[in-house]
């Protein structure tokens, strides 16, 4: 029984990575039409942002010539679409070299730092959730639910300073920036980015608790946990046994929309702490109109934010007998 | 040490004019005991880093590069703290017509790759900036070289296309930096540099070390230099409070008082002639009419905008962009200050009282949306209606600037009036921003540049300051310092007007004392 369900389990998740994987494919090209349609609209290309001030007219028109942008932005447009089913996304107009090698060297450093921070803020989340859910009501909880909130609240900018001051400029403990070279140890590395993870965690534990408590009160309102704890089942076994099982979906469902934020989203801690990751990168590409580059790391960034969703779904069916059967 | 430091007896000899030579303001070490000494490892923080940066000098288009190609290659001349080019690859620069130039280059100096200096190598970095396919920044100013050949394997000969007396201050600058013959690949750098490149990764850092053969005995004196960049300049003075690097590039004045009150720290201010300038196109209407021109002049509180908006770190401008430090500064052109009674008169003949003016500011030009504000409020006064467009600065340059009756444009230095003249308010020019055109400033200008006796290319350059300040479309209030600061046991550092970090040339001359 448990063998044949799991089994139309697996089935069911195969059908819906396949189906997931189309439509993921659907949206990456939509989303890239629509990067390029706004980045169409934005004022100046590539070759006046790189010529700047001083550019003459003659300067700029041979520039364009040389990057292709005197040719229509539909023909553009395919070219690069093109370039990408044959998986290369071009050349950065802007750094003369294939995008390819400029996102190598950049991409490492953002799934490590997005990595770390997720090792870091899961375990310590579930934990918050949990225990404040646990104590519902009680003082632990109403002081959770502050310092979360609060969490929440702060802008990551302020908390980022504020670390920056205390533990760098006063009390010298830690760098001030986060400095990722290859010929780094993995102490100083990990030294140089504490402060960038620490104040990636405050944003993203507090998200992640506050769904973790809410998804596992919402469990234990129900009559079957009522029940395991009238048989006098442990609380820490009525958690892990029962309530979680039927709780993960959610959780994991905000995990997923959290990791995202980690990669995508940690821009202002790149800036803040001068880390040299993918965020940054696509902020760089947008001010010089650097189309290829744009559009590759937004391709990054959306295909991230949908296999996090697809595990996050196939997680929900596995968990979830009704959904595995369906 | 620190009476001379604060910034209050430093602006008071900026003040008091005592400007030329900039070196007279040297901040600390080159003025105390300490002795160059060598070795010590060292960070640098420049502001800017994108996939962008590049090796190649003729492409240099900021600071960061500057200071980068400052590091691996030498040039013919260099500019020195009073901005008078000395001679450097150059043994000799001369010439007696100002357009055949002679020069002898000096002997024994090696590129990195251990290949010995000839005249071939200088000939080819010179013409590859005419080569479009270069993308030279110095494009338009080569295009001046008219031939350029080697006559013995230490001399090169010039000949320009008309006279210019500033050939050895054009050849100072970095995009001008000696390649070996026939380079192509930037992915290192050879030069005849102080500095060896160790690595270079665009957007992200470069590493240099010590050249040994270096051809000035002695120098350089550090090991190793680490430049890096951090934009956001509250994480850079973060970073140099925190002791992460151990110079910056472009301190805002609002962060100086940090600085100040750290003991481990020098704020370096080099009085500099970039400026944020407000334009009144003169080929449209009402901006072309010169009693609006001149009320608006007249209009400009300078003492507030150095204090209010740059805290002091300004020397106060004369509405032409010649600076008081420099060199051709006319000194008896009468100061224009604020005038509301004048501004009124000319208004009135202009007969513009009580008029909408859209005037289009942006944080691109430093400054230029507080300018905007007080001129504003000045004009509210006089019955003057000014509307201030601020706009995005990402796409100001091709969108807005020189495009609008009025809008604001920024200039950065440059290293001699004939190129500042030129560039920017030539008839013909094609940043001539306001549209001005004055046959008598263009005749002066090529009389100028080929008049090799200096008290009369003096007068020459002083009339053409007074040209630009009454009949110019274009205000200049201010000049804005450059702010940077340094670790205290960095030692042998004074600011050359050129730029921040001593003209981007502080790695040659600068030693640790840790």
């Amino acid at each position: 029984m448990a063998g044949a369900s799991s089994r139309s389990g697996m089935s069911a998740a195969l059908t819906l990575i396949g189906k997931r994987f189309a439509s993921s494919l659907l949206t990456l090209l939509l989303v890239s039409m629509t990067i390029f349609v706004i980045a169409q609209l934005l004022p100046g290309d590539a070759a006046q942002e790189a010529l700047g001030q001083s550019a003459t007219p003659e300067q700029v028109a041979a520039l364009r010539h040389e990057m292709g942008l005197d040719r229509p932005a539909h023909v553009r447009y395919v070219s690069w679409l093109g370039g990408m089913l044959t998986g290369d996304p071009g050349q950065s107009m802007v750094a003369n070299m294939p995008v390819g090698e400029v996102i190598e060297e950049r991409l490492p450093n953002s799934l490590l730092l997005a990595a770390l921070a997720a090792m870091v803020a899961i375990p310590v989340a579930l934990s918050i959730g949990i225990g404040s859910a646990m104590n519902r009501g009680g003082r632990i909880d109403r002081a959770l639910n502050v310092v979360t909130l609060a969490m929440v609240a702060v802008p990551e900018f302020l908390v980022a300073t504020i670390a920056v001051l205390i533990f760098s400029v006063n009390l010298r403990w830690l760098p001030s920036i986060a400095l990722a070279s290859s010929d780094m140890g993995w102490g100083e590395y990990l030294r140089g980015v504490a402060m960038p993870v620490l104040t990636l965690c405050v944003i993203v534990i507090a998200q992640m608790a506050r769904m973790t408590r809410a998804a596992v009160i919402d469990q234990m309102d129900r009559p079957y946990v009522e029940m395991a704890v009238l048989k006098g089942v442990a609380p820490v076994r009525v958690i892990l046994r029962h309530i979680m099982p039927n709780a993960i979906a959610p959780i994991v469902n905000a995990m997923a929309l959290s990791l995202s934020y980690l990669l995508g989203g940690a821009v202002i801690v790149e800036t803040i702490f001068n880390y040299p990751g993918l965020a940054s990168l696509m902020v760089n590409a947008v001010t010089s109109r650097d189309m290829p580059l744009l559009q590759a790391c937004a391709m990054i960034f959306c295909a991230a934010y949908l296999i996090l969703m697809l595990i996050a779904d196939v997680t929900a069916i596995l968990a979830n007998p009704r959904l595995r059967s369906q | 040490m620190t009476d001379i430091l604060s910034p209050y007896s430093r602006r008071g000899l900026i003040g008091a004019g005592l400007g030329v030579g900039a070196g007279l303001l040297l901040p600390d070490s080159a003025m105390s005991a300490s002795r160059p000494r060598r070795g010590g490892r060292i960070r640098a923080a420049g502001m800017t880093a994108s996939t962008a940066d590049t090796l190649d000098p003729a492409k240099g288009a900021n600071s960061s590069d500057y200071i980068r190609h400052y590091m691996f290659y030498s040039l013919l001349t260099q500019l020195d703290r009073n901005l008078i080019p000395q001679l450097e690859l150059a043994e000799r620069i001369e010439s007696s017509d100002q357009i055949n130039w002679h020069i002898r280059l000096r002997k024994g100096i090696t590129f990195h790759d251990g290949a010995t200096l000839t005249a071939q190598d200088v000939v080819w970095t010179l013409m590859r900036h005419k080569n479009p396919a270069t993308g030279s920044k110095m494009a338009q100013i080569a295009e001046q070289f008219a031939q350029i050949r080697a006559t013995s394997k230490q001399d090169v000969f010039i000949r320009l296309t008309g006279p210019n007396a500033d050939l050895p201050a054009i050849l100072a600058q970095t995009h001008f930096g000696i390649l070996r013959e026939g380079t192509s690949d930037f992915r290192t750098a050879n030069g005849t540099g102080p500095f060896l490149c160790a690595q270079f990764r665009p957007g992200v850092r470069t590493l240099a070390r010590r050249n040994p053969n270096f051809w000035k005995p002695g120098k350089p004196y550090l090991y190793e230099i680490e430049l890096i960049s951090i934009p956001d300049e509250t994480s850079r003075v973060n970073a140099l409070l925190s002791g992460d690097v151990h110079i910056i590039l472009a301190v805002n004045p609002r962060s100086s008082k940090r600085i100040h009150a750290s003991p481990r720290h020098n704020l370096m201010v080099t009085p500099s002639g970039l400026h944020t300038n407000l334009i009144m196109r003169q080929d449209r209407l009402p901006t072309g009419n010169p009693h609006f021109v001149a009320a608006i002049k007249y209009l400009f509180d300078r003492p507030l905008i150095k204090r209010a908006l740059f805290r002091g770190y300004a020397t106060i401008a004369n509405d032409h962009p010649i600076p008081p430090f420099h060199p051709y500064y006319r000194a008896d052109l009468p100061q224009r200050a604020l005038d509301l009674d004048k501004a009124r008169w000319h208004l009135q003949r202009a007969g513009l009282k009580g008029t909408r003016l859209p005037i289009y500011a942006s944080p691109a030009a430093e400054g230029s949306v507080d300018m905007a504000s007080v001129l504003q409020e000045y004009g509210s006064r006089i019955g003057l209606n000014l509307a201030v467009n601020r706009v995005p600065a990402d796409g100001y340059w091709s969108t807005h600037w020189m495009k609008h009756p009025m809008g604001f444009g920024n200039t950065n230095p440059r290293p001699t009036a004939d190129l500042m003249f030129s560039l920017f308010y030539k008839s013909d020019a094609a940043w001539n921003e306001s549209g001005w055109k004055n046959p008598r400033f263009d005749r002066l200008l090529v009389e100028a540049r080929g008049e090799a006796n200096q008290a009369k290319r003096k007068q020459l350059y002083g009339e053409m300051q007074e040209l630009v300040r009454d009949y110019c479309g274009v205000s200049i209030p201010v000049f804005i310092n450059l702010i940077d600061a340094h670790d205290r046991r960095l030692k042998g550092m004074y600011p050359i007007a050129i730029g921040g970090m001593m003209g981007y040339q502080f790695a040659e001359h600068v030693w640790w004392e840790g």
